[in-house]
């Protein structure tokens, strides 16, 4: 295993690499949750996954994540295969994920968040030594100004409304600079108008990086105005955009018609 | 912030009066009797352990059932040379094996004790016994990333495990009996006035030392991902932060923290015995940390020194009611005081 501040220090070339899934296959106690799963995302790409509950949606960000070994097939990005490489390793090659409960750090300001998910060296001695600089703070900064966030900068975050965790969790992805930022559910709990602004904020990060989105609300993945592809059973049940899929009898029938 | 410097200086000078109030003479009314000079020196101690234990527990939230166990290894270190020191002075008159290894027929001194007739090398194994300990147990419970009340078992099943290896004669501690009967430290007799309160120097010194050193540490960036370790262990690694590694750390450096009271103490109370590996010592130490007010360093030291004095006033008034004190204790903190006392006194200001 590569130490995880030698990675950390790599520099990335903004979205050079795709994600690419294929054949995976994920069984809990005999439960298929992902049955030969096959997904390409290609680099700076913005994609909607949806599907109904227990189509395997959060178990293919656990796989991408190295949360779960999948049981037999390919995860890679770019070059590497993530079924070999643990949380921090993979976080490091430039995978961010945003969970479906925001898990911000709530004992802790808005800031300070922000600073600790900044990409700098991560081992306990570089963290003792490290002194926020000029260049780190302006990149702080500029990241609470694109969340919204920068008038609650010295407040705790658990005292941060619903909405404004989310956002600050979705802040704390961009400056871990990374290449494939993986977002569960980001509008859940939100009102219209936080909707809004979080589809703008998501469609504004893709190009730069790739963005994979996995949400219920249909409204919000029509405004992210992207491919979509609909998971059901562990696979893929149809791809293309919101219009195809919205038409395609399949979907129809397990998801959008109930 | 001005205040609380004020008033924790005040406390350190009190307390670095004891010694010189000792040494006036008894019909002075300001005279402060050797007893109690003894037993603050003991807390001292005790409160230096309570900041190793809140380091880790407090900070990181890695509940340790086992601190005891770096304290006593500490002791022991530091017992060893106090042993070797005493030389033909034993009971035996043999001019190298302490009494122990004589009555037990020992023909030479064992490997390991070699090199502890040294005092910097004495001081040093005091610090990384502990440390390596750490480090092996830390290293093997957080790469399997066992966590909570398992790692507290497990922690709790060392301190106990060495306890009953200390107790067997074969492993070359004294067992039953451990190490006593000290001469001398560094040149100075033990049984004068004047090192009794050089030793209480050297404890406070290093109370004073090790709060400003957590202080400092916990308020660096990685202070803060100790934080959000206790908070959301999965989250930090996410975020790229190798757990293991940062967890292993503040237990390696929380456990020397304790190997430093040990050293500090055994001296001061001039006996080490398997006792003190038993897992109520650690378990009592918990209680201090969480009656002081846990996740402050303040609170730490504040309740290492009010549960031994309620412990020394308890124990002299009413002996059996103590356990049963420390128990109640034990279940009334997290339902009536769960930030401790620390919390207390900042919901009170709170509200006025």
């Amino acid at each position: 295993m590569m130490e995880p501040e030698a990675l950390a220090t790599m520099p990335h070339a903004i979205s050079t690499q795709g994600l690419y899934l294929d054949g995976v296959t994920v069984a809990f106690d005999g439960f298929r949750a992902l049955n030969n799963l096959s997904l390409i995302v290609e680099p700076g790409e913005l994609r909607a996954v949806i599907g109904p509950n227990g189509a395997g949606k959060t178990t293919m960000m656990d796989c991408i994540t190295g949360k779960t070994r999948p049981g037999s097939g390919i995860v890679k990005f770019g070059d590497r295969d993530l079924t070999r490489m643990d949380e921090a390793s993979i976080a490091n090659l430039g995978v961010g994920r945003k969970f479906q409960k925001p898990t911000v750090f709530d004992a802790l300001t808005v800031f300070e968040n922000l600073e600790l998910a900044l990409k700098a060296p991560r081992n306990p001695i570089a963290c003792i030594r490290w002194v926020l600089r000029g260049e780190a703070r302006a990149r702080i900064e500029k990241t609470m100004q694109e969340i919204g966030l920068t008038a609650r900068a010295h407040d705790l975050a658990g005292l941060l409304s619903h909405g404004q965790k989310q956002w600050l969790e979705i802040g704390m992805l961009l400056m871990q600079d990374p290449q494939l930022l993986l977002v569960d559910e980001p509008v859940a709990g939100m009102t219209d108008h936080e909707t809004e602004q979080t589809a703008a904020l998501l469609t504004g990060i893709a190009g730069e990086r790739s963005v994979v989105v996995v949400e219920h609300d249909l409204e919000f993945v029509k405004a992210l105005n992207s491919r979509v592809t609909v998971l059901h059973e562990g696979s893929v049940l149809s791809e293309g955009s919101i219009t195809h899929v919205q038409n395609d009898p399949r979907v129809v029938e397990v998801y959008l018609g109930r | 912030m001005m205040t609380r410097r004020i008033v924790l200086l005040v406390a350190v000078l009190l307390l670095a009066l004891l010694p010189v109030l000792n040494a006036l003479p008894s019909s002075n009314p300001l005279h402060v009797s050797d007893f109690l000079v003894s037993i603050i020196g003991k807390w001292i101690c005790y409160a230096i352990l309570a900041l190793a234990l809140d380091l880790a527990w407090g900070y990181a939230g890695i509940l340790s059932l086992g601190h005891g166990a770096f304290f006593a290894l500490g002791g022991y270190a530091i017992g060893m040379h106090l042993m070797r020191l005493i030389g033909p002075r034993g009971v035996y008159g043999h001019p190298v094996l302490p009494d122990f290894m004589v009555f037990l027929g020992y023909r030479e001194l064992p490997w390991f004790w070699l090199g502890f007739d040294w005092f910097p090398f004495a001081f040093l194994m005091a610090l990384v016994v502990p440390g390596l300990l750490a480090l092996v147990v830390g290293y093997l419970a957080f790469r399997s990333r066992i966590t909570g009340v398992y790692l507290s078992i497990i922690t709790q099943a060392l301190t106990y495990a060495l306890m009953l290896a200390f107790f067997r004669n074969d492993m070359g501690f004294g067992g039953n009996n451990g190490f006593t009967d000290f001469k001398e430290l560094l040149g100075l007799p033990l049984n004068s006035g004047t090192t009794r309160a050089i030793l209480f120097y050297a404890a406070l010194v290093s109370l004073v030392v090790v709060f400003l050193l957590c202080s400092a540490l916990t308020r660096t960036k990685y202070g803060r991902v100790l934080t959000a370790i206790r908070d959301a262990e999965s989250r930090v690694r996410f975020l790229g932060y190798s757990v293991t590694q940062h967890k292993l750390f503040v237990f390696v450096l929380s456990a020397m923290i304790a190997g430093l009271a040990g050293a500090l103490y055994v001296p001061l109370v001039g006996i080490i015995n398997p006792g003190e590996f038993s897992p109520g010592n650690s378990i009592e130490a918990v209680v201090w940390v969480a009656f002081g007010g846990r996740g402050t360093l303040v609170g730490a030291v504040l309740g290492a020194f009010s549960v031994n004095a309620l412990k020394t006033w308890l124990t002299s008034v009413a002996p059996d009611l103590w356990l049963i004190a420390l128990g109640c204790l034990f279940v009334a903190v997290p339902l009536l005081l769960p930030k401790g006392l620390v919390g207390l006194v900042r919901r009170r200001k709170g509200k006025a």
